[in-house]
């Protein structure tokens, strides 16, 4: 109790905070926060987001040097530049239908803005946010002045009253071209000026809060760098890693997928249809690269050939699930360790950072990665740059070995066997317990419980394309347990009988959604309905601090051939070329976020707990704790 | 009435301390226990359980302490029996050198749990406390595994109170979990535990205070709040609410099967608070009165849920479809480390149940004491740790175990 926190009053009568304080009180109670950050938080919260006018550029959601830098880090779907672009439309819709007849101007001319404001949040580097701010704080006095003399003009009674607004809407969007003008030329200022990233980055703090919002204020900075333990490090590193692209990158950005499809290793080909809403994910038919990237090989000096290997295994689906993509990975970078040399007249630390950072980006090139791969490389990356300066090449490299070994065995292997242990504490004689896909923690819960002799039946819930519950069902009846084999379609029938479900998960994040196998929001919903209680198994290593409250935002797509064809079925092909039909889009989403509302447990290596302490978890055992 | 005469209890507390084989007035209960499905597993622990017997001993407990049977007359039989027994602690302080905190601290927790205002869990940390005081161990090993003994003794004694165990745990985290450790001289360091062990004996102590003074915000001059159970914490709220001449209406219900709230009425009526007294049926009618519903807790679990005697999960849901806030008073050392997915998924408490008239042959009796209510039905919880969420019970849980 008094290690941690030693300053705490138990007894005194006055009300303790806790959970989620409010900005203002955490400010009050100056428990930790800095506080630049709370006066920008606050400065920020005073000016409600109404004011920001429609003349305001976006920021860009994700500017190609910030793919360097991990610092910024979308933090949910919440999307302020959304928000702002989001305002106009409440004009829109009244404008178009009442001005019918010069509808096509406007609409050119609204058109063109909207596009421009596109390219220019996706294209300018950061420092061109930095210089249009002014810019922007000017043009909503402009319009106002605008609008001041356009109202005085008019005088009363003259025409609709819908006029003065359309002549504001001209006159606004006029003045976000010329702000958005500006705002080019500034950052081709900045760009001949030499404004190298490092330069652009320094003020980035300043511009966040304004444009984050209340978001990050709770928890200062703690939130906004899921990525970057160490802001400095990164910073380092940043010019290195321009290689590596933003795991969050929209890929409905043309130039910016182009960009990295020149430098891109593998060469996927894309799907051609595209859904609608999922266009900012990467879309690739998963075909046959293999001879392709077979070709390759000896001309791929930087990647490490076991690298290499695992990233076919990625792309190939020969190594699926959380926990065996992200051990698969961690020993791949230890031999990358290994047989690694610092280069003369550089640093262990520095360069072998970015030696890893270009190993990462060929794996994302692969398949995107997991939580659990980015919070162990947000490790690996912790620890090597924490390394002392002094140590030789070979102690640096057997530490780091070691640290990998360690971060696998405690993190992944002993956190699953606790994972078990409270587990089947929860199963008791007689169960029917439901999984769905093939959890491997939920599992080895089966086998031990099994194993010390519970009298339990298994319902292997699965689905297309994958069917992995086909090999969990084959594992579980080899090893003599009961069970029962259906598909997700119909989940609704066998859980009336089911007392118990069993869940595997991607990833946890701190709002309690679970982020999981696709369906598996389906099987939690149709338990909620039917009062059976829901057992999520995940180890703490794959909890993030995101929040996600759709699963649109960020997700994977799987190769749109996979649903289109059944295996085996050689008449059924109605979809057959359905690629060149355009009015057919196929859309394969890999995962699901599941609300916490219907997850009655977290089973973890902690312990037991409701999905409300995450949080908790994060922050008292996050990677950032690990053995520093 | 036979199990809540005062010559039953006296009788009931011999049985405990001296395993004299008397089956006479639980003849009842073992035929009921034994077509129940749980009675394998209750005879299992009774092998190994010191206390072997199956009614819940926690529910005894407090049925001693709040049986219609007046307190005073309880506590004057209980000065009687501390004459005996004080020696016999006095004894056991000194005396069970040679056992090593195994029967001493049972009989210290005996002392300790027939004084009629304290918790069991408190008496239960006296004895840890004694325990401590007592120990002839000569390193900071032997005393933790001395320490650890005497608290799995006790918590063996009752398998199904929650709280003592709850408190156990709790104590043996609080006492053990200090930089005394690495002290070098081992007197110092066992003067740093006793020390904390008498901060945690003493938090326990005035938990209940600090809970009324917490919760006096939220009763206003004119509301309506319907109380489920004897819970001593309640009590002690509306009774300082009622000293800061707070105007409210008391809504009891009767508390099947002891009647626990007659015998809350009874004592608010003394305190010129107005009480209506309600069936336990009646819940749902008297709803729409209610501003707010405060329950006690036998234990407080890690998903932030209730256990509770029985009944508190109907009265929760009624508030809860009804917009009424419910609120938990209970004490923190009532936190927990289970997480029950449902009603079953608890070990069972069973009581025995009068229904007045010979229940027919061949009909089975539900003689479970508690039920277990979700966080999702609760509003707040008030804690010696302050003003709760239920969500936070967890948070708390975690920095403390884990």
């Amino acid at each position: 109790m008094d290690l941690r926190r030693p300053n705490r009053p138990v007894i005194g009568p006055k009300v303790r905070q806790v959970g989620f304080v409010t900005p203002d009180s955490a400010a009050a109670t100056s428990s930790s926060s800095i506080p630049a950050v709370s006066a920008a938080a606050a400065a920020s919260a005073g000016s409600p987001p109404s004011s920001l006018s429609p003349v305001m550029i976006p920021p860009p959601r994700h500017p190609s040097t910030e793919m360097s830098n991990p610092h910024f880090h979308p933090v949910g779907s919440y999307n302020p530049s959304e928000q702002i672009l989001g305002s106009p439309p409440a004009l829109s819709p009244s404008r178009s239908s009442r001005f019918d007849a010069d509808g096509s101007d406007f609409g050119g001319d609204d058109d063109e803005s909207v596009a421009l404001s596109g390219v220019g949040g996706g294209m300018t580097p950061k420092s061109s946010l930095l210089m249009c701010q002014p810019v922007t704080k000017t043009a909503p006095l402009v319009s106002e002045t605008r609008k001041r003399d356009s109202n005085a003009s008019k005088g009363k009674g003259e025409g609709p009253s819908a006029a003065p607004k359309e002549k504001l809407t001209k006159a606004e969007r006029r003045a976000t071209q010329e702000a958005q003008r500006a705002a080019k030329a500034a950052a081709k200022e900045a760009a001949a000026a030499g404004g190298a990233p490092s330069v652009s980055k320094q003020p980035k703090p300043a511009t966040k809060p304004a444009t984050q919002q209340k978001k990050d204020i709770p928890s200062g900075s703690g939130p906004l760098q899921p990525l970057a333990p160490s802001g400095s490090i990164e910073k380092k590193q940043g010019k290195k890693e321009v290689a590596a692209p933003h795991p969050r990158m929209q890929f409905d950005d043309m130039t910016k997928v182009g960009k990295l499809k020149k430098r891109a290793v593998v060469n996927q080909s894309e799907a051609r249809n595209r859904v609608e809403l999922f266009r900012h994910l990467p879309q690739y038919e998963h075909g046959t690269q293999l001879p392709d990237l077979e070709s390759k090989f000896f001309q791929l000096d930087l990647i490490h050939p076991s690298v290499y290997q695992v990233g076919l295994q990625f792309l190939s689906d020969k190594i699926s699930g959380g926990n065996a993509r992200c051990i698969a990975m961690l020993l791949a970078f230890k031999e990358v360790i290994q047989d690694y040399t610092t280069p003369p007249e550089k640093t262990l630390t520095r360069d072998l950072g970015a030696k890893v950072g270009s190993c990462v980006s060929f794996l994302i090139e692969c398949r995107p990665l997991s939580v659990s791969m980015g919070n162990a490389i947000r490790f690996l990356k912790n620890r090597i740059s924490s390394l002392p300066h002094n140590l030789s090449d070979k102690e640096a490299k057997s530490r780091l070995q070691s640290d990998i070994d360690r971060f696998i065995n405690e993190k992944i292997i002993i956190a699953s066997k606790a994972i078990v242990e409270h587990g089947v504490s929860k199963i008791r004689d007689g169960d029917v317990l439901l999984t769905y896909g093939s959890p491997s923690v939920v599992e080895s819960i089966f086998a031990y419980a099994h194993g010390i002799k519970k009298n339990f039946r298994v319902v292997v819930v699965d689905s297309r394309p994958k069917h992995e519950g086909q090999g969990l069902l084959r594992r579980l009846v080899e090893r003599g347990i009961h069970c029962t084999y259906t598909h997700l379609n119909a989940v609704s029938y066998v859980m009336h009988e089911v007392t118990r479900v069993f869940l595997g998960a991607s990833s946890v994040l701190s709002n309690g959604t679970v982020y999981s196998r696709v369906g598996t929001a389906c099987v939690a919903m149709v338990a909620h309905a039917f009062r059976v209680p829901v057992l999520v198994c995940c180890e703490a290593y794959k909890f993030h601090e995101r929040v996600q409250l759709d699963s649109i935002c960020s997700n994977e797509l799987g190769d749109p051939d996979a649903i289109s064809k059944v295996s085996g079925r050689k008449d059924l092909n109605y979809l057959d070329g359905w690629a060149q039909n355009e009015n057919i889009q196929l859309l394969n989403l890999k995962y699901d976020a599941t609300p916490s509302d219907y997850v009655s447990v977290l089973v973890t290596e902690q312990g037991m707990l409701p999905p409300t302490s995450v949080p908790v978890i994060i922050r008292e055992y996050g990677i950032e704790r690990l053995w520093t | 009435m036979w199990w809540r005469s005062a010559s039953f209890i006296r009788d009931r507390q011999n049985q405990n301390q001296n395993p004299n084989p008397n089956p006479k007035p639980s003849s009842l209960l073992h035929s009921a226990l034994d077509d129940s499905p749980s009675s394998p597993t209750s005879t299992s622990m009774a092998a190994l359980n010191p206390n072997p017997n199956p009614i819940s001993a926690y529910y005894q407990t407090r049925a001693e302490h709040h049986a219609v049977v007046t307190s005073d007359w309880l506590a004057q039989s209980a000065d009687a029996a501390a004459g005996d027994v004080a020696a016999s602690s006095g004894a056991a302080s000194g005396g069970s050198k040679g056992e090593g905190g195994g029967v001493g601290v049972i009989e210290e927790f005996n002392y300790w749990r027939k004084k009629p205002d304290l918790a069991e869990a408190v008496a239960a940390v006296m004895a840890l406390a004694a325990v401590i005081r007592s120990s002839e161990a000569t390193t900071m090993n032997e005393l933790d595994i001395e320490l650890k003994k005497a608290s799995n003794n006790l918590k063996s004694w009752d398998t199904t109170s929650i709280s003592l165990s709850a408190a156990c745990d709790l104590f043996i985290r609080y006492v053990t979990r200090t930089s005394a450790l690495e002290y070098e001289d081992f007197d110092a360091a066992k003067r740093r535990l006793i020390e904390r062990a008498e901060k945690f004996g003493e938090i326990s102590l005035k938990a209940r205070k600090t809970i009324a003074m917490l919760s006096q915000d939220f009763i206003s001059d004119g509301c309506t709040i319907l109380v489920h159970g004897y819970s001593r914490v309640v009590l002690e709220v509306l009774k300082m609410a009622a000293s800061n001449k707070k105007l409210f209406l008391v809504l009891c219900t009767e508390g099947r099967p002891d009647r626990t709230g007659l015998r809350f009425s009874k004592e608010l009526a003394a305190l010129g608070i107005p009480v209506k007294l309600l069936i336990d049926s009646a819940v749902a009618y008297a709803m729409d009165e209610v501003d707010m519903v405060y329950v006690g807790a036998d234990g407080v679990v890690e998903s932030g849920g209730i256990i509770n005697m029985m009944g508190t999960y109907q009265v929760a849901l009624v508030a809860h479809s009804m917009n009424k806030p419910v609120y938990v008073a209970a004490e923190s050392y009532k936190f927990a480390r289970l997480y029950p997915l449902d009603q079953k998924d608890l070990e069972p408490a069973l009581r025995p149940i009068e229904f007045g008239v010979p229940i027919p042959s061949g009909v089975e009796v539900e003689t479970s004491a508690r039920d277990y209510t979700p966080p999702q039905y609760l509003t707040l919880l008030f804690t010696d740790l302050g003003v709760l969420t239920p969500s936070v019970v967890s948070d708390e849980l975690i920095q403390l175990y884990v």
